[in-house]
């Protein structure tokens, strides 16, 4: 790229945008920016950060962390819907983390992490304590290079209640070596971005290989959004869009520093006809890959051609539907899953999990981590898992009972899902009771109860080539790839919210309120009955009689009696 | 604020080379004497420093290294032959016509603890010029009064007296390189070397004092918060020294917080205009052009602005690859950082000649220059937030005091005894040690979660409470005190009624 003019450089930078139209007409936007450092973030030494922002790279050196994962999330990705998402991210706050071997007190570091994390993205994660951690033992591998995989490294926390708004979105800018200033990343603009149906930041960062042979380390950051905007609502029943409409700006410039700079427009056409899609103005390039199971025909625009920006002054991709889409069509993706509370009164209730395999003959294994609060007791015993009508016995186990007020629920499990079924999973618990300390700001909202984890290896339909990880798209290569059969997938389902039995907060002050006026009388007519003086008064015989008689004898001039 | 009461000792050797030793001189060599002089800061603030100075005549070695031909050879061979401890001092006294210190120089100030002072024909004009060099070997009583600047009442102190930074435990120096305009210029920076040629030396001398850590960063599209002026004349942009205060706050959201330690941070930053707006130059008060192109902000840091030559073909390609020249940039950094450690070399008399510091950026004297400074500030700071902490409990009552909190606040007090103790006996360096434990326990013990928990719950929130308690039962108390008072009116007016 442009930026090698100099020395070499031991960084680099680059930034892609990927449109993909969705199925119920709605289309999804996801930016990838990616930093990689040729350098080995050793704790305590001298540091000179070009690409990299300084403040996440000293964190890592700092705390020695080994992999860091945090996603800011605002509404729910409807699997079943807009199919399998490049990367999928809870409603709320997660965060998980690997740390070095090094780290002697894992629980210390996490503490320190988390807090210095919400400083850095005004985000609540000082809310992450012993109460909402748990430490997954099958569930969260490391994604970059790693020897090893002593799961007490590794700390996993969500926080659903946490709202994610333009406060996370700016310092999560300012990580990026242009800002927003040039580059894709002049389109992340607030009003537009939270004015959708899915909003999701990310941050990754992870130790990659610096080459094929694999003998020195890198530090790659990756900053991810995904943006999924509903223009059949808002736009009158029309389906075509442009960049202008979702973000009300246009790309006119690169970022000097960026060594890639390109926009996918994903143009697959469906169920093998002639394509539906026309973008203008024509793609530089077309690019075809074959994305977790499917088949996808990209249109490419590299912004770092010099003929793009030649013809216009900006780019503007728009997509036009040639005609209308039939919405029967739509395809179901292989593995999806929901899930819901059951059960009635506010005593016990039931979680229900449903997962779906539509393969139409594979069978694949299915791993699900669910995390409870304490607050909600689970009964193990009840534990089932159905599927077509028969109980379907998981291969691994690892429960870790909640403590109360202490840590939450682990239920981590592997599932066998045969081909084409649906599995139930159906686990009762009891609600406990909070102190009245313990409730939080309006209590009558519910209890927010964390998205359960499903990881997957997912079976391919189309066979996968082995790609050049370098050269392939940004979307492609967070997970590892194992080979091309299948392909891995993390799915995260609904967040729950739990009613839990919540007293009468002002119940205490009418307490207060009513014994003390009660005490106040007594004291009073006691008090009255200590310092009255009593007289013995004579009784007036008569009393009417002689009153009247009195008038009279006043008008008759005579003195009363 | 608490008070504060100190004696600082310093231990002096004044040694009479051959052919110096005044007439006048009270007692036959060697012989001791004391001089004590009064810092006044404030009234309960009384910091005393007592020279305890030993006079005698040089031995052999001393002649010899004496007899050399230059002050600053004669300083190098008599380095080895001197006490070394921290805070102690060892002045040469040669003769009033010596050739040794060139013409109009009375004193001359070795790269260590010693110094080299003419005799001055009588013992009182001696005397005079050895206070004025250990004052500046030392420290003077600005920098004394600059060190308790938040005793002393606003008005009395100097402009620069702020300037200095607080004492602390550890610095982190962050290096920027400021491109705005990434398209133009694509800028380089040999940071690493410069860090380790430059700035490591001086940091090596100064881990003594607190501990340093080092990074640099560089930020694209980072602008500065004013927009330069256009000078016609010279064909350049300016940017006047009132408009100076505007130019860091929107650079500073861009530096990066360190969130990930507690310890000041000193920013410097290299700014290199963008194309529309270069040639940038600074103007001082006078409106002439600052000579560095730089300025720094007290305790916070310094920006240099670093020009760009234009390239000389109008045509030439962007970007322009500019290699900044590392020298000139840490040149200015380097006497920035001196500044905010107020090591300003600018106070000295004119009849003062001062030895380089060399290589490693610092002599040994201004090492303890800083560690007297620091080390009355921590005992200071230590007072203070003990005496805060003890208001606190005084004005809340069912505050807790854990035994842990407890025990740092014994810790605190004992250490900064113990630092009381060593400075009167003029051990500098364990004074110094002893009162950052001081600062260290006692902010442990002011900071301490514990003592925030039950500040939340004021007492009007109590009496709320109590309200539909109180407000019923005072109804009949007050109706009766009433009818009290109503009786007794009545008695007064109608004695005779009685009986």
């Amino acid at each position: 790229g442009r930026a090698d003019a100099g020395r070499e450089r031991r960084d680099a930078f680059r930034e892609e945008l990927l449109l993909s139209p969705l199925p119920t007409g709605d289309v999804a936007a996801t930016f990838q920016f990616r930093t990689r450092w040729d350098a080995d973030l050793q704790r305590g030494a001298v540091s000179h950060y070009r690409l990299f922002p300084k403040a996440l790279g000293r964190l890592v050196a700092a705390l020695g962390v080994r992999e860091l994962h945090l996603a800011l999330t605002q509404g729910f990705w409807r699997t079943r819907y807009w199919g399998q998402p490049p990367l999928q991210a809870p409603a709320g706050a997660e965060l998980w983390v690997w740390f070095q071997p090094a780290v002697t007190d894992v629980d210390k570091a996490w503490k320190e992490l988390s807090n210095i994390l919400s400083g850095i993205f005004c985000a609540s994660l000082n809310f992450i304590d012993s109460t909402n951690t748990v430490i997954p033992t099958a569930s969260f591998k490391p994604l970059g290079l790693a020897n090893g995989t002593d799961h007490h490294l590794l700390r996993y926390a969500v926080l659903p209640r946490e709202v994610v708004c333009t406060e996370n979105l700016t310092p999560w800018k300012k990580l990026l070596p242009c800002g927003s200033k040039a580059g894709l990343a002049v389109l992340l603009k607030a009003e537009r971005l939270f004015h959708s149906s899915y909003h999701s930041q990310a941050v990754h960062i992870r130790p990659v290989c610096r080459d094929a042979s694999c003998l020195a380390v890198s530090w790659e950051l990756r900053q991810t959004l995904t943006v999924v905007f509903d223009f059949f609502s808002s736009g009158q029943g029309k389906k075509d869009w442009s960049l202008f409409k979702m973000f009300s700006r246009t790309l006119t410039d690169t970022c000097p520093l960026a060594s890639q700079s390109k926009v996918y427009v994903d143009i697959s056409p469906k169920n093998k006809e002639k394509e539906l899609l026309e973008v203008s103005p024509p793609p530089t390039s077309l690019h075809e890959a074959v994305v977790q199971g499917d088949k996808k025909t990209y249109a490419v625009y590299d912004l770092l051609s010099p003929s793009l920006f030649n013809t216009s002054r900006s780019l503007n991709v728009q997509l036009k539907w040639k005609r209308p889409q039939d919405s029967s069509e739509m395809p179901i993706p292989t593995l999806h899953a929901q899930r819901y509370v059951g059960g009635y009164g506010l005593q016990t209730g039931e979680i229900c999990t449903l997962i779906y395999n539509t393969h139409p003959y594979r069978a694949f294994p299915v791993i699900l981590l669910e995390t409870v609060p304490w607050y909600l007791r689970l009964y193990v015993h009840t534990l089932t898992i159905i599927t077509k009508g028969k109980e379907n016995k998981p291969s691994y186990i690892h429960y870790q009972p909640a403590q109360d007020r202490r840590r939450p629920h682990l239920l981590e499990m592997l599932i066998q899902l045969p081909a084409n079924s649906v599995t139930k999973i159906t686990i009762q618990f009891e609600r406990a009771l909070l102190k009245w300390t313990e409730y939080p700001p309006d209590p009558n909202h519910g209890f927010y109860v964390g998205s359960s984890v499903l990881s997957a290896l997912v079976p391919s339909v189309i066979a996968m080539k082995d790609m050049d990880v370098e050269q392939s798209p940004l979307f492609t290569s967070l997970f590892p790839s194992s080979d091309g059969s299948s392909y891995f997938v993390r799915l995260y389902t609904e967040p729950l919210l739990v009613n839990l039995p919540t007293p009468d907060f002002s119940m205490p002050y009418n307490v207060i309120c009513l014994t003390c006026t009660v005490v106040a009388v007594c004291y009073g007519s006691f008090y009255n009955l200590l310092t009255r003086t009593f007289h013995v008064e004579e009784p007036s015989r008569g009393g009417l009689a002689k009153r009247l008689a009195n008038v009279i004898r006043k008008f008759r001039g005579v003195p009363p009696l | 604020a608490a008070p504060v009461q100190v004696q600082l000792v310093v231990p002096m050797t004044v040694v009479f080379g051959p052919g110096s030793v005044p007439g006048d001189l009270p007692r036959p060599l060697p012989f001791r004497d004391v001089q004590e002089m009064e810092i006044s800061v404030n009234l309960r603030t009384s910091v005393t420093s007592r020279y305890e100075m030993r006079y005698r005549s040089t031995t052999g070695q001393e002649e010899a290294a004496l007899a050399a031909a230059t002050a600053r050879e004669a300083d190098a061979a008599l380095h080895p032959l001197q006490d070394a401890t921290l805070g102690s001092l060892t002045i040469y006294v040669v003769p009033e016509t010596s050739s040794l210190l060139p013409q109009g120089i009375h004193v001359y100030v070795g790269k260590h603890r010693s110094a080299l002072v003419r005799a001055g024909g009588s013992l009182a004009a001696l005397r005079a010029r050895l206070r004025e060099v250990t004052q500046v070997m030392s420290f003077t009583a600005s920098s004394i009064a600059a060190a308790l600047s938040h005793r002393v009442p606003d008005g009395q102190l100097g402009p620069d007296a702020r300037r200095d930074l607080k004492s602390s435990l550890g610095y982190e120096i962050t290096f920027s390189l400021l491109n705005p305009d990434p398209k133009s210029h694509t800028v380089d920076w040999d940071i690493e070397g410069a860090v380790n040629r430059y700035v490591k030396p001086v940091l090596d001398k100064l881990s003594l004092v607190a501990n340093f850590s080092v990074d640099s960063q560089i930020l694209y599209y980072a602008m500065l918060g004013v927009t330069p002026r256009y000078d016609k004349e010279s064909s350049s942009f300016l940017l006047s020294a009132h408009s100076l205060p505007h130019v860091i706050n929107p650079v500073e959201a861009r530096l990066g917080s360190s969130a990930a330690s507690l310890y000041p941070v000193l920013n410097f930053l290299l700014y290199v205009p963008e194309r529309s707006h270069s040639p940038l130059y600074i103007q001082d008060k006078d409106g002439a052009p600052v000579r560095t192109n730089a300025f720094h902000s007290p305790r916070w840091g310094g920006i240099m602005v670093y020009n760009v030559e234009a390239p000389a073909s109008p045509q030439a390609s962007l970007p322009l690859h500019v290699d900044v020249d590392m020298a000139r940039v840490m040149e200015v950094f380097l006497a920035q950082l001196r500044l905010l450690f107020g090591l300003s070399r600018e106070e000295v008399p004119a009849e003062f000649l001062l030895e380089g510091p060399g290589n490693e950026g610092l002599a040994d004297w201004e090492l303890d220059h800083l560690l007297w400074a620091h080390t009355v500030e921590n005992i200071a700071t230590v007072s203070t937030t003990l005496t805060s902490l003890a208001q606190l409990l005084d004005k809340i009552g069912n505050i807790v005091i854990k035994d842990d909190v407890a025990s740092e606040v014994y810790r605190a007090v004992a250490s900064v005894q113990s630092a009381v103790t060593k400075l009167s006996l003029g051990h500098l360096h364990a004074a110094f040690q002893a009162s950052k434990e001081a600062v260290t326990s006692s902010e442990r013990a002011f900071f301490d979660p514990s003592l925030l928990h039950l500040l939340y719950f004021p007492d009007d929130q109590k009496f709320a409470i109590y309200i539909p308690l109180f407000l019923p039962m005072a109804v009949p108390i007050l109706l009766s005190l009433a009818k009290i008072v109503r009786e007794t009116r009545l008695r007064k007016k109608e004695p005779t009624k009685m009986d």
